[in-house]
């Protein structure tokens, strides 16, 4: 295949931040290219210095490369710039790792982490030259793969994708990539499309939303049913049982520009059963599985060594509950790799002092700024959103950081919570004054920053029938807490904006008659929606009213126990009997414990999967907070199997 | 102990900027393991010394770096050696190509270069036009142009900063003067009445200026 560089080559110097588009990333693979081999381009529909850190794209880039039946080259969504000088020199989107165009890639596959991405998922599509429609697809086009936490509920993208990978992606891109190798063996002929659809619907974790028909009452789904009897009337997700299988990336890209998590990242698990209600992460990427201690020990000093970062982060969605955290963080201090001072980082802070003690350890220079989220401002609040923070635990680990050298803290908080009052709302700026009090007793001018974002329910949670406050109420609810704390000197607030908070509503909980929505948007130029610069609130809402379709509806509306949910043919593992006692005892401000710790309370992740929760010590974590340290029964009801 | 390296900058790797190629210089010495001294303070920094920046987008066959080692562990460190260590780590289109000891005492590259040499491709003007622009120029005792500097207009004679100017196989190469402002050669085409832009841009030389003699800070073997 022919490079477009030197067509490329000419036209940015005309770009902003050109390094973007050139590749030659350390770590990146030179992918022969075999006509019988299944092309991947994983694309992230985001600007590449978002999209190449993302780990899941690095895992599934190395695993698919070292496979003799498959190669992969990686892309990113290219800035307004490029696109509209790719549009009229007639260039195609591109693989930064080659610059071959997107439409001789056998599979376009896109990571989803987020929903206002859907407009440049439609953006990549049309730049490769490809129909945006899956319906309007040739034998000859790429298929067109989605995957990420976004996808558990694609239905306002069916119209644009050929196939949803639901859960993690290790284990399933080699079973595509068979399937793929033979549709091109057999040449690809007229007809081939749909037999290699259906034969990958077949595929565990592989939803093809073509191969479903969608029926409507009124407003209201009637059914979602496969058109063919080999087709899953239920999707269930993909899990990988045991990360120690999976010690991936062996060989992190390492960018020639700047981008976002600049440092090297070690994932020490995946999954959590904390339980907090809002986290849609936290319930579909069940049950916990640890990756062994002395393993996450190589990959950091590899790495380290092979990188030449100074830094590492130990990612996960709450790395102090790591059970091996004290270990390798202990063995990273001093291995010093590159015989210099190496920074670790937490990105998810437990809220509590023996977090704190962590932090301390590995922070010894650069004391400056730590992160905490309590989520809501009152511990009412926190009981119905199942963020068991008391507020002692949030004071005993802000006065330990501020006595310890910190100055700055931020406060993360959500706001158009279930049954939040105003008081709720007051709370945490009162949260806020009563930490820089604390700061107050250590420095001279210590600071707290809240950002506080609009709550958006989302689908496989317990909050997934609640109605999304409206967009007039989030903003009323910042405006309360902007003027609450005016006066207050040393407390800052942001907020994310509310209007982009109800459209990311729109697509979380949204079905199929949002496609040509998501489209008019796109052909309106909307693209890059979820930086503020771009975002455009008004082309929503105008689109919205083209197709007869209303926020009422599809944001703003508690859902019935017994409604049928757009995705309700898809399955994360969990009961949705489980959420929905869940949701009764959220309303009842009933808290539930860690099941890793406590019994099972048969949520179906682990059962339905039989699986297990992978963590090294059975004991919980010294000091914690939230099902480890302290008693939980006066939380509420002790843990015991719900509607079975 | 001061380590003065000189390295080329071609192809893709271009369209990186000045602070890209410091970061990929810091990731590639530390993967190097070379003994580099450190600044003191809550933050330590490696002690790097970069030469004059170099736009995003031009080539070079001439950039330098000087690098400050440890003077305790420098016991292992052959310094001949250190290109064929460093290029390796550097992305393709980086090419350390030479490396000397350096006096200490000395000014730094970006106060010591005072006339770079470049090569600049100009593909919108033919060579008859470019020759004659070049001859117009040359023949002005002022050039007045009015330019950005850190986001103020400011208005200055440049017809000082060009030293040589000379159209050579229909490609412009030019000695421009580097202090106190510098001149680009983005800017030095805008002076020309043509209308013309800049194609491939490559700086081939620095030179540092002593008693009317001039040396470049590392001779090309």
């Amino acid at each position: 295949m022919d490079s477009i560089w030197p067509q490329l080559e000419r036209l940015l110097p005309q770009v902003a931040k050109p390094a973007r588009y050139i590749g030659l990333e350390d770590g990146a693979y030179v992918a022969t290219r075999t006509p019988e081999k299944a092309g991947w381009l994983l694309i992230y529909p985001d600007t590449y210095e978002i999209g190449l850190p993302n780990q899941g794209l690095q895992i599934l880039y190395e695993i698919l490369n070292e496979r003799t039946d498959a190669f992969a080259e990686r892309t990113y969504a290219p800035w307004t710039d490029l696109g509209a000088l790719l549009r009229t020199n007639g260039l195609p989107l591109f693989s930064v790792d080659s610059h071959t165009s997107a439409a001789s890639f056998d599979l376009l596959a896109f990571n989803l982490s987020a929903e206002l991405v859907y407009t440049n998922l439609l953006e990549c599509i049309d730049l490769a030259g490809v129909p945006v429609r899956a319906a309007e697809r040739k034998a000859s086009d790429p298929l067109v793969v989605v995957g990420g936490h976004c996808t558990y509920n694609p239905e306002p993208i069916a119209d644009f994708v050929d196939l949803v990978v639901l859960g993690d992606g290790e284990e399933v891109v080699s079973e595509i990539s068979v399937v793929v190798a033979e549709w091109k063996a057999s040449g690809r002929g007229d007809d081939s499309r749909t037999h290699v659809l259906r034969e990958l619907s077949h595929i565990e974790g592989v939803y093809v939303p073509s191969m479903y028909d969608v029926t409507y009452e009124g407003p209201a789904i009637r059914a979602v049913t496969p058109r063919y009897p080999d087709v899953p009337e239920r999707v269930e997700k993909r899990t990988v049982a045991d990360l120690a299988d999976w010690p991936y990336p062996k060989r992190q890209l390492v960018p020639l520009t700047e981008v976002v998590h600049d440092r090297l990242n070690v994932e020490v698990f995946r999954g959590c059963t904390r339980g907090c209600r809002f986290c849609q992460a936290g319930m579909i990427t069940r049950p916990v599985r640890e990756r062994p201690a002395d393993q996450v020990r190589t990959m950091v000093s590899e790495g380290l060594r092979r990188t030449g970062y100074d830094e590492v982060a130990l990612t996960s969605l709450s790395t102090a509950d790591f059970s091996g955290i004290e270990q390798v963080v202990a063995a990273t201090v001093a291995d010093q790799p590159n015989g210099n001072q190496v920074s670790v980082s937490l990105p998810s802070l437990r809220v509590d002092a023996f977090t704190v003690g962590i932090a301390a350890e590995i922070q010894k220079a650069r004391r400056t700024g730590l992160t905490f989220a309590p989520e809501a401002g009152t511990w009412r609040m926190r009981q119905v959103i199942n963020k068991l923070i008391t507020e002692e635990d949030l004071f005993a680990a802000v006065d330990s950081a501020y006595s310890q050298g910190w100055r700055r803290m931020k406060l993360y908080f959500l706001t158009g919570l279930p049954t939040e009052t105003d008081v709720d709302t007051l709370g945490i700026a009162d949260l806020a004054r009563r930490c820089l009090a604390l700061g107050k007793n250590h420095h001279s001018s210590p600071s707290v920053t809240i950002s506080v974002g609009g709550y958006v329910p989302k689908p496989f949670t317990p909050f997934q029938w609640f109605g999304q406050n409206t967009q007039v109420e989030l903003q009323r609810k910042i405006n309360l807490l902007r003027d609450n704390l005016r006066r207050d000197r040393g407390v800052a607030l942001k907020w994310h904006d509310s209007k982009a908070s109800v459209i990311e509503g729109l697509m979380s909980r949204g079905d199929r008659r949002l496609g040509p929505v998501i489209e008019d948007v796109w052909r309106k130029g909307g693209t890059f929606q979820e930086w503020s610069e771009c975002f455009d609130f008004t082309n929503w809402t105008d689109a919205l009213e083209t197709h007869g379709l209303s926020l009422e509806w599809y944001v703003y509306r508690h859902r019935e126990e017994h409604e049928v949910l757009p995705w309700d043919h898809l399955s994360a593992g969990l009961h949705k009997d489980f959420l929905w006692q869940d949701w009764r005892d959220a309303l009842a401000e009933v808290g539930l414990p860690d099941c890793r710790w406590t019994p099972c309370y048969d949520c179906g992740a682990c059962t339905g999967y039989g699986i297990e929760h992978v963590v090294a010590s059975a004991k919980p974590p010294a000091g914690g907070s939230q099902g480890t340290g302290q008693q939980l029964v006066f939380l509420g009801r002790k843990p015991e199997p719900v509607g079975a | 102990m001061r380590v003065r390296f000189r390295f080329t900058k071609h192809g893709k790797v271009r369209f990186t900027s000045h602070r890209d190629v410091a970061r990929l210089w810091e990731r590639a010495l530390r993967r190097a393991s070379l003994p580099v001294a450190l600044t003191e303070g809550f933050s330590p920094r490696p002690k790097v010394h970069f030469g004059l920046a170099l736009s995003t987008g031009h080539e070079s066959m001439g950039e330098y770096l000087d690098v400050d080692l440890r003077p305790d562990d420098v016991g292992s460190v052959v310094v001949d050696d250190l290109p064929g260590l460093l290029s390796p780590l550097l992305p393709p289109g980086l090419e350390v190509t030479l490396a000397a000891l350096a006096d200490r005492t000395e000014d730094s590259l970006q106060q010591a270069v005072t006339l770079c040499s470049w090569r600049i491709e100009v593909p919108d003007l033919h060579v008859d036009c470019l020759s004659d622009e070049v001859a117009k120029l040359l023949a002005r005792s002022s050039v007045e142009v009015t330019r950005e500097r850190k986001g103020k207009a400011v208005t200055d004679d440049i017809r000082p900063y060009v030293h040589l100017l000379e159209v050579v196989d229909g490609v412009l190469f030019a000695e421009l003067g580097t202090q106190p402002r510098g001149l680009r050669p983005g800017e030095l085409l805008a002076a020309f009445e043509a209308p013309a832009t800049e194609g491939l841009v490559c700086r081939t030389h620095q030179w540092i200026s002593t008693d009317g003699a001039r040396r470049e800070p590392l001779a090309a073997a």
